[in-house]
């Protein structure tokens, strides 16, 4: 990724993707099948960017953003994972499970991002407490416009860095890459399609019935398979 | 000694969009309270002596204290607490109902959108990939289902705390927010049964030879992820399982 007209609007992507996870809207258009597929949109391969979309949406479902929990940001993420994948993925039997990887890695330091940023957050609240005390219109406006521009900074930063350090790597990865096509795309979906199945079952598991009715789509789901 | 006023439009669409801002100045110390005076704020102008006047001040100051909600949940809270200032409510009993209403406002929207409606539109919206819809179709499936319940929540907490003001309790015993989580993680149940098997295999490609292989394994793995639950993540242990799958096959 050292082309800065390629790295521009994928970065541009990142920050406002970055931003919903949390700052605004929280429409979820930061979820990875939605980032991903968008990253890899710009790059002109929805196809590929819905695949590695859907694989990390799949560990995403077990990450839910609980309030002060810390939990890993899957919109600057899926933007890498999902380019990653565009860009590269045909050199290597190893493409999926690579951009993935990345996807994941990125979504790691990007939630440790979110925990700084809220540090300074409280830190520039803590200053301006006096104020905010003695209802002052502008520095509770202020305090709100600087948390979302600089959520909006921090999603650009993360993922142009990440984008420009993973490259190479990505690229050397694949060009060592020396397992086989069927069992690289079969340990990332199985490691993905394992974490999925646990996080549903977490999700449902304390609702009447819902055992079984996991159990009987999961029989649905491969009676439909059989027949394909 | 209460006084009925009326919110124009302009002024609740204004505190709507801000709404969607709430979180913006998120942070470990005050957590949500600044969003909530930013969200307040467009209402607390009709207050006596308008804008930067004595009482619109003091209840400014007052709503950007401390505050923890689920933030979708939270447009209840900024509508009663607007409806409460602008009544004339004493500061004291603004005060103690606005800290009644976290617990409340933080579990059933915690409970009900991050618990079982999220999951479940991106169960749905795996579903509909697993199903061979195409790039366009799955986040129309994902990004309409989730934002219809998304806009709906936060239209009707607004617009349920400026109707009813301190009394919203009442608001929050209805069916949709008591049954709705149970109901929603039944429907999520059975189609991220379907959901899981469909769309691992649109995603295996070429490791369709290894699919009987694969299922075993998902089922081995997820039964011990879902035993490990509360006391490790799936998504850190798979990290570490992909490295080392990574570096088995560069080195090999």
């Amino acid at each position: 990724m050292s082309d800065f007209a390629q790295l521009l609007p994928l970065a541009m992507l990142g920050a406002v993707l970055g931003l919903d996870v949390v700052s605004f809207p929280q429409a979820m258009i930061s979820r990875p099948l939605i980032a991903a597929t968008a990253a890899a949109t710009l790059l002109g391969d929805p196809g590929r960017g819905l695949l590695v979309g859907a694989t990390l949406e799949m560990f995403a479902l077990e990450t839910l953003p609980f309030g002060a929990s810390r939990y890993p940001e899957w919109g600057s993420a899926a933007v890498v994972g999902g380019s990653l994948f565009a860009i590269h993925g045909d050199a290597s039997p190893g493409g999926l499970t690579v951009a993935v990887l990345a996807g994941l890695m990125c979504a790691w330091i990007g939630g440790w991002s979110m925990v700084q940023l809220r540090k300074l957050n409280a830190a520039l609240a803590r200053r301006r407490h006096e104020a905010v005390a003695s209802g002052s219109k502008r520095v509770v406006e202020g305090l709100q416009v600087f948390g979302l521009t600089a959520d909006l900074l921090r999603g650009g930063a993360l993922t142009a860095i990440t984008l420009v350090a993973f490259t190479p790597v990505h690229r050397y990865i694949l060009g060592a890459w020396g397992s086989d096509a069927r069992v690289s795309r079969a340990v990332v979906v199985g490691i993905a399609a394992s974490v999925a199945g646990a996080a549903v079952w977490k999700a449902v598991h304390s609702a009447p019935g819902a055992r079984w009715l996991l159990l009987v789509g999961i029989a649905v789901g491969l009676a439909l398979l059989a027949l394909r | 000694m209460t006084t009925q006023v009326e919110i124009p439009m302009r002024t609740r669409l204004a505190m709507f969009v801000r709404l969607l801002a709430i979180q913006g100045a998120w942070n470990y110390e005050t957590l949500l309270g600044n969003g909530v005076g930013f969200c307040v704020e467009p209402a607390l102008r009709l207050l006596p002596g308008g804008q930067n006047g004595p009482a619109y001040r003091a209840a400014l100051a007052r709503q950007s204290q401390y505050f923890n909600a689920h933030p979708y949940m939270a447009a209840v809270a900024v509508g009663a607490l607007a409806r409460a200032e602008l009544e004339g409510e004493s500061p004291a009993k603004i005060e103690r109902f606005r800290t009644a209403l976290c617990g409340p406002l933080g579990s059933v929207g915690d409970r009900l959108v991050w618990a079982t409606w999220l999951p479940a539109c991106s169960i749905a919206a795996l579903a509909a990939f697993g199903f061979g819809v195409g790039t366009g179709g799955v986040m129309l499936v994902f990004l309409g289902i989730y934002n219809a319940g998304h806009l709906a929540l936060r239209a009707w907490g607004l617009s349920a705390g400026l109707d009813h003001g301190m009394r919203v309790a009442s608001a929050l015993g209805g069916p949709v927010l008591r049954r709705g989580p149970t109901h929603i993680a039944q429907a999520a149940a059975l189609i991220g049964g379907v959901a899981l098997p469909l769309a691992l295999d649109q995603v295996i490609g070429p490791g369709r030879a290894l699919f009987g292989i694969v299922l075993g394994g998902v089922a081995l793995g997820g039964l011990v992820l879902a035993r490990l639950h509360g006391r490790a993540e799936g998504w850190k242990i798979a990290v570490v399982l992909l490295v080392l799958f990574v570096l088995y096959s560069v080195a090999r």
